[in-house]
Parts: structure tokens; sequence; C-alpha cells
């Protein structure tokens, strides 16, 4: 290999900045699919399959168990909903507790932040719930267990909110696992009690009055009840309220930038 | 050109904070060099891991016109159950690089053999550093940071980084450091000695040598 002189990097712009970005989460999208799937058997299919599984033993639980069942709505369609996203948002932040942790290091390329981490874990969640979701209903659609979807720009909609607030938790969970382990330790627990209560079990209609206002704090659950509204049209009675999520969502990712930029100030590198 | 500004470092401790580096100053422009030498524990890594951005200064500021590389032979970065090409390529990635032109040289520098399409959790030390250093040499940059402890090899991998870096690359910048002042003698321009959390700024590497010797020795 021949050294030749290299070019002095050009003054930096938003533009060249966007692009690197886009460059290094890339490469680690690529980094993490291998070392988590692996190139053997199913490799990143994986990535798929397991929110597919998961979501199909539910569906096929509460069948068995004789679930709600409304005209327009089946149990099936109601598990397939409600799974996607809850496992959507969870898994991003699971995916994420040690993610300063475990690449720390990659710190020493100059191009490298820690959200560009973050964002290319999420992504890979994202993708994968989302890619789970879009199967299980089109093949459930084809077998007529599910009806035809209502309204596919309302379910896109609620499906970002939910995906932006997994982001934002993320992030802030993130920041404050690399504060302290007890964070870490804490999510597991926090996430199996916010699991039944974030709606993907039920729906606030069927709860009572009292305990409605109280279940509608959780910003997923106004979420999850949009993304039924949009799929199962007048069959469901929703309840939420977007401007409320979409608040909490914004303070979610402040808060999380916030300690992100105060913990990358006593980051220790190896 | 590189330069830091007044750069403070303080690590938390359980005993309290405790500061690393105290108020530094430093530039340097493209094309020169500079060693930096201090005793062992006077803040050397913690200078190169500013100075590559792993970690941010507690006060004062780097600004960077130059690329600048990770540390030398640095093999922390790597992602253990990959091998050693996909290690490449991913560095490659980053960097916005084709990897395919550099494999031969990689592969030749490294001498892994099989073993470059084996996971780098396999490795021994050796091949790690070499794999380390063949990276940082198949990425262009125009300021190689260098922390002597961490290039460790036999006389054969001594040699062939003098002729890669000291010889091919004698007309970028790098900023060493080390413990040993005649390392400094043989390699730098320029020189400054860590003591105490200062750096001291002289115009010749022999000033430096006599400095360290008298004062921190």
């Amino acid at each position: 290999m021949s050294a030749s002189h290299p070019v002095m990097p050009p003054v930096p712009s938003l533009l060249r900045s966007a692009a690197i970005q886009r460059r290094v989460i890339a490469a680690l999208l690529m980094r993490e699919i291998i070392t988590r799937f692996g190139r053997r058997n199913l490799g990143v299919l994986w990535l798929v399959a397991e929110p597919m599984i998961f979501t199909l033993f539910v569906a096929a639980l509460w069948t068995a168990i004789g679930g709600h069942r409304a005209p327009g709505m089946t149990v099936v369609g109601f598990a397939v909903t409600g799974y996607s996203s809850v496992l959507m948002w969870r898994n991003s932040v699971s995916h994420n507790v040690h993610a300063v942790r475990e690449n720390i290091n990659l710190l020493y390329h100059r191009n490298v932040h820690l959200y560009d981490v973050f964002l290319a874990r999420v992504t890979i969640e994202i993708a994968g719930a989302t890619a789970s979701f879009f199967l299980l209903a089109t093949f459930f659609v084809l077998v007529d267990q599910m009806p035809l979807p209502n309204d596919l720009l309302t379910m896109a909609f609620a499906w970002l909110m939910l995906a932006w607030f997994g982001t934002s938790l993320a992030i802030l969970v993130g920041a404050a696992a690399s504060y302290s382990d007890v964070v870490a330790r804490l999510w597991q627990p926090l996430s199996y009690v916010l699991f039944p209560l974030s709606g993907a079990a039920f729906m606030v209609s069927w709860i009572p009055d009292q305990a409605r206002k109280y279940v509608l704090v959780l910003p997923m659950v106004h979420g999850v009840e949009l993304l039924r509204s949009g799929y199962f049209g007048s069959a469901v009675r929703p309840y939420y309220d977007m401007a409320y999520m979409g608040t909490v969502n914004l303070v979610i990712t402040f808060l999380g930038l916030a300690l992100m930029r105060r913990a990358q100030l006593r980051l220790e590198a190896e | 050109m590189i330069e830091i500004q007044g750069v403070t470092k303080v690590y938390e401790t359980r005993f309290g904070p405790r500061k690393v580096l105290d108020d530094i100053s430093l530039r340097l422009e493209y094309g020169s060099n500079v060693g930096i030498v201090g005793r062992n524990g006077a803040g050397k890594s913690t200078l190169i891991r500013l100075l590559s951005g792993a970690e941010r200064p507690t006060a004062g500021r780097i600004t960077r016109r130059m690329k600048v590389s990770w540390p030398l032979a640095f093999g922390g970065a790597f992602q253990n159950n990959l091998t050693g090409l996909d290690n490449l390529k991913f560095v490659c990635r980053i960097y916005g690089v084709d990897h395919e032109p550099l494999i031969p040289f990689v592969e030749e520098f490294t001498e892994l053999g099989v073993y470059f399409r084996e996971p780098v959790s396999h490795y021994s030390h050796g091949m790690l550093t070499r794999l380390a250093f063949a990276l940082s040499m198949a990425i262009e940059f125009d300021c190689f940071l260098i922390d002597e402890v961490l290039v460790v090899g036999d006389k054969r991998f001594h040699d062939r980084c003098h002729e890669e870096l000291f010889v091919k690359r004698k007309d970028r910048s790098f900023i060493l450091v080390s413990h040993d002042p005649k390392v400094l003698k043989l390699y730098c321009e320029r020189a400054c000695v860590l003591h105490q959390g200062r750096l001291h700024d002289f115009e010749s590497v022999d000033a430096a040598y006599d400095y360290y010797n008298a004062e921190c020795l």
C-alpha cells in the first residue's frame, strides 16, 4: 500500500456531518446484526422471528382461554396490535441499557458518537418489530383471523409515536445506567410492571372509570389505543390524547439528551 | 493543526476528585510532531484519550483541524466475536474508505494467515497489536497518536512499524507519549514534559531531556 499524502479534511458542515453520521450508523447496524445474530442458521431473520414467536404464543394463549371478543375485532388481532407495539419500545430500551458500557471504546474513532450507537440499536429493534407486525397481520388477514386494517395513516402515526417513545426512553435509561448499575438492575422489574399496564392486554374502555385516569398517565397507552383505533375503526372505543403523548415524549427526549451530555463528560474509556 | 487550550481533567475516585491534568496547553501544526515524556501515572494516557476524543476534558477545549488517529495499535475498540476482516470492514465503513484494496496490505502486515478470518477473541496479544497497527495504517490520518506502551512487540514488528510510520509517513504529524526520554530523542523534533499535572514545553528535545532527568526522576 502506498502512503499517499492525505487530503486535509474540509471544514465540517451540517451536510457533511449528516453524511458521516449516516455512514457511521450503517456501519454500526452491520456490526450489531452480525454480533447479535451471527451468520449461522436464521441469522438476521431472528430479529423478526423473535417478536413474531412471542406474539404468536400470546395470541394462542388468549385464544385458548377465550379472550375478549367484539364485532369487528378478533382475539388474534388484539394480541398482534398490542404485543408488537409493546415489544418495540420495550426491546428498544432493554437492548440499550448497557449500550454506553459496551461501546465506550468506539469513541476512540472520532466519527462515532454515543447517539449513533443508540440510534443503530433502536433502528434494529424498530425494524424487527415493524416487520414482525406487518408479517403477522398479513398472515392473519389472509387466513381470516384478522379484519383488514381500517386506516393505515392513523396506524402509521401511532406507530411512529410509539417508536419515538422507545427511542427517547432508550437514550434516557441508557444515559442513566452509565451513572449507576442500579438503573440497569431496576429497569428489568420496571419493564415487567409496565408491560401489562401499557395497554397491550386491555383497552382503556374496558376498565373502571376511576382507574382510567391513572392508566392514561402512561404515554404508551395512548399510542396503543390509537393504533387499535386505526386498525379496528369503530369496533373499538379508544381513549387517547396524542398531544399529551407528544409532550411526554418531548420531555423524555430532552431529559435523555441532557443526561447523555452530562454523562459524556465523566465517561472513562479503557 | 491541533490545539489544546487550558485543558483540565479530573477523575472521580472514592477518595474524592483527583486532578490528572491541570490547565495544560499545546499547539501542533500540520506536518510537525511532538513528544511528551512523563513518569508512570503522570497522565500521558489520559492526554491521549482526550486527544483522540474518547473522553472529554473537564475544562478547556481541544480543537482539531487535522484528521487525528485513534491511539496507534490500540485494539480495545475491536468487537471480539467479529473476525479480523470484519473489524477491518467496520473501521473502513466508519471512515468512508473502500476496504477491498486494503486487504492485501493488512494481511501481509499482520501475518495472521487463516486467523484473519477467525474471531478476534482467538487472537494472541501480539496478533491483536499487529492487526490494530495495520488498521491505523490502512486509514490515512494527518496526525497519529502514539502511546509507546501500546506498541509492544518483537524486533521484526518494531522495524516494520518504524518503516510504515517514520519512513513512509514521515510527512505526517504525530504526538508520541513515552516514559523514556531516549525514545523522544530518536523520533521527535520537539518535546514536552508532563509532571504533576502540568505540561512544560521546550524548544529542543535536549532541553526537555535535561529537565526531565533533573526534576522528575
